[in-house]
């Protein structure tokens, strides 16, 4: 009888572990679904496009001939948009990181203030693009722009930023605030003179998590009445004349990869999808290679530091 | 040598000429500084005050001419004809069908990827894959669209023959791969937070993995994986691009996933790639649609949140 107990036991343990290697199978082959996904994405875009990746695809605006089109639009506006939304987002979202962690007394104000961060985190992408019609567009007047595109964009990463900038805050240890602080060093002197510094790696990640982000956003973006054909160039930056800068481009109308990817995917004719996926294949890139520049710093912040 | 760094040390010098001594400047220059700082924390707070006036004052014009009961029960929406219906049950049922093909996807893919990570899977595979599934969440919503349209909708015509180039299904499967790393991540999170001494007694008492897995893990670390799932439905809700490329944008009252339809989101995209005259209906239409969204994901928000509560554990 106890013999049977034991080979019955036996049979059981047998059975269990056998659950577990399934389990794992299972894991394995859904781990590689999500990433067969996106290599096949990844290539699919490269073998649909890679007839149209040449440097005139850079160099062109738009056409009506497929063959002839290109993204000199497109990346020219992604870049002033990025600007904009860089020169927003970066000093509004480490100010308000560096105000919740250093400065926020605990009360209903800052309770509010943290809440409220977490919820626009949650805010589909498409309602900043809303309010930016509703507020920017009409209300202060700004029209279809790209200083317009800059805050809404900046608007939708401003979480992004700002959670990114807490953590960094968070990782410091205290004794080096307690340490200046002895030193009668004031909030500020401690911020500027060690918070920031210190922090400085684990914000830019964060900003280019965000900026990765934003360089893909199309439905703000489209919402706010963006134009899909753009056949020129925003007034240069740089002038001949004093004062050699000029701010006219932020009140210029602009187009961005995405809504030119939108624009060609969405016409029938096949030959404009090729030029689709080429522009396609070229964001992805981008993104990926921002995120990957994020990661790998996060990882080599994370081996150097040790406090 | 009459610099203040000296005075400190001469005990000649009186306390108040001292570097010791109050100095109003040094402190008026704190209080700006901080009351900058809280400017740049208040500005979320202003954008959501901007999010909820804008929407809520364009959709109070709406509503006047249109009735809400109209808006709630009609099952038509044709905004922009001479013959106008306003029935948002209509987009309603495309954001819901395609959302609902969404999770179908990213729960149970998300769900396991994470138990995986976070029980089965060790250190290495877990520091090589958590990056790679980071970088799936970044690629632009514009690009899965593209991607759905192309080449999920062409390989799903090959089991299903009748499917047409736009439907719901190829735009929620894409979106649901999409989630995948929101929701894995998320939930990852949480399991690896249930403390270790409780697995070590499951496995104290001779439980496998996936025993312990599934009773000890699962069940300690719900609330965050409620989150995880809240999140993703969310990010389903909220999608634009993926369906406004694979969908379609006609509005088509239906629940079947074969079939095209518009969804709020959809609708919205549509209605800003034409001129319509600021302050006209149609206008108004995309922010009472934008309303709705709104309080769609605010009611997946308060249920999470009440999830949360209820099942959280204390450790």
């Amino acid at each position: 009888m106890a013999r049977l107990d034991v080979t019955q036991i036996r049979a059981l343990i047998v059975r269990h572990k056998r659950w577990d290697i399934i389990f794992g199978v299972v894991g394995i082959v859904c781990l590689a679904i999500g990433l067969m996904t996106f290599a096949t994405l990844f290539v699919d875009m490269l073998l649909d496009g890679y007839t149209r990746l040449k440097p005139d695809f850079f160099t062109s605006f738009p056409s009506r001939r497929a063959g002839e089109a290109g993204i000199l639009s497109a990346w020219v506006g992604t870049t002033l948009v990025m600007i904009v939304t860089a020169a927003v987002a970066v000093p509004l979202g480490v100010a308000a990181g560096i105000y919740l962690e250093e400065y926020a007394p605990s009360n209903w104000m800052t309770d509010i203030i943290e809440i409220n961060i977490s919820n626009l985190a949650g805010v589909p992408s498409i309602v900043y693009g809303l309010l930016a019609l509703g507020l920017f567009v009409y209300q202060f007047g700004l029209g279809q722009s790209i200083a317009t595109a800059g805050l809404t964009l900046a608007l939708l990463i401003l979480p992004v930023v700002i959670v990114a900038t807490r953590e960094a805050i968070r990782a410091i240890p205290s004794a080096i605030r307690e340490a200046a602080y002895a030193l009668g060093a004031t909030r500020w002197q401690v911020v500027q003179g060690h918070i920031l510094p210190y922090s400085m790696g684990g914000i830019l990640t964060g900003v280019i998590i965000g900026m990765a982000r934003a360089i893909g956003e199309t439905a703000p973006i489209i919402t706010i009445g963006a134009l899909t054909f753009i056949a020129f160039l925003p007034p240069s930056p740089v002038t001949t004349e004093l004062p050699f800068l000029s701010f006219e481009w932020l009140k210029s109308p602009f187009t961005v990869m995405p809504i030119q990817i939108f624009n060609w995917t969405s016409r029938p004719d096949p030959a404009f999808h090729a030029n689709a996926a080429a522009a396609g294949f070229i964001l992805v890139f981008m993104t990926l290679a921002m995120n990957g520049l994020a990661i790998w710093l996060r990882y080599r912040i994370r081996r150097n530091i040790k406090w | 040598m009459s610099g203040s760094d000296v005075a400190i040390l001469d005990p000649a010098m009186p306390p108040s000429q001292s570097r010791l001594a109050y100095r109003p400047s040094r402190h008026i220059k704190e209080k700006v500084i901080e009351a900058m700082l809280l400017l740049a924390a208040m500005v979320s707070v202003f954008t959501t005050l901007g999010i909820v006036y804008i929407l809520l004052s364009e959709s109070v014009d709406f509503f006047r001419h249109v009735p809400l009961i109209d808006f709630l029960t009609d099952t038509q929406w044709t905004p922009l004809f001479d013959d106008a219906h306003f029935g948002i049950m209509v987009l309603m049922s495309g954001t819901l069908t395609s959302s609902a093909v969404a999770l179908l996807v990213a729960i149970p893919l998300g769900t396991i990827i994470a138990l995986y990570l976070s029980e089965f899977a060790n250190s290495r595979v877990r520091e090589i894959v958590k990056p790679l599934l980071e970088l799936l969440s970044g690629v632009p919503t514009i690009v899965y669209g593209y991607f759905a349209l192309m080449f999920v909708t062409p390989l799903l015509q090959k089991l299903i023959p009748e499917l047409p180039g736009f439907n719901l299904l190829s735009a929620g499967i894409v979106m649901g791969i999409m989630i995948v790393p929101t929701v894995s991540s998320i939930a990852e999170d949480a399991m690896r937070a249930v403390p270790m001494n409780l697995r070590e007694g499951s496995y104290a008492m001779g439980a496998t993995r996936l025993q312990t897995a599934l009773k000890v893990v699962v069940p300690a670390s719900f609330s965050g994986i409620m989150a995880a799932y809240i999140l993703g439905i969310s990010r389903a809700v909220g999608e634009t691009m993926i369906l406004a490329v694979a969908a379609g944008m006609q509005p088509n009252l239906t629940w079947n996933p074969l079939e095209p339809a518009a969804t709020i989101t959809a609708y919205i995209v549509q209605v800003a790639l034409g001129d319509l005259p600021h302050g006209s209906v149609g206008y108004q239409t995309i922010f009472a649609a934008g309303l709705t969204l709104m309080l769609i994901t605010l009611i997946f928000n308060i249920l999470g949140y009440w999830l949360r509560r209820k099942y959280r554990e204390q450790y």
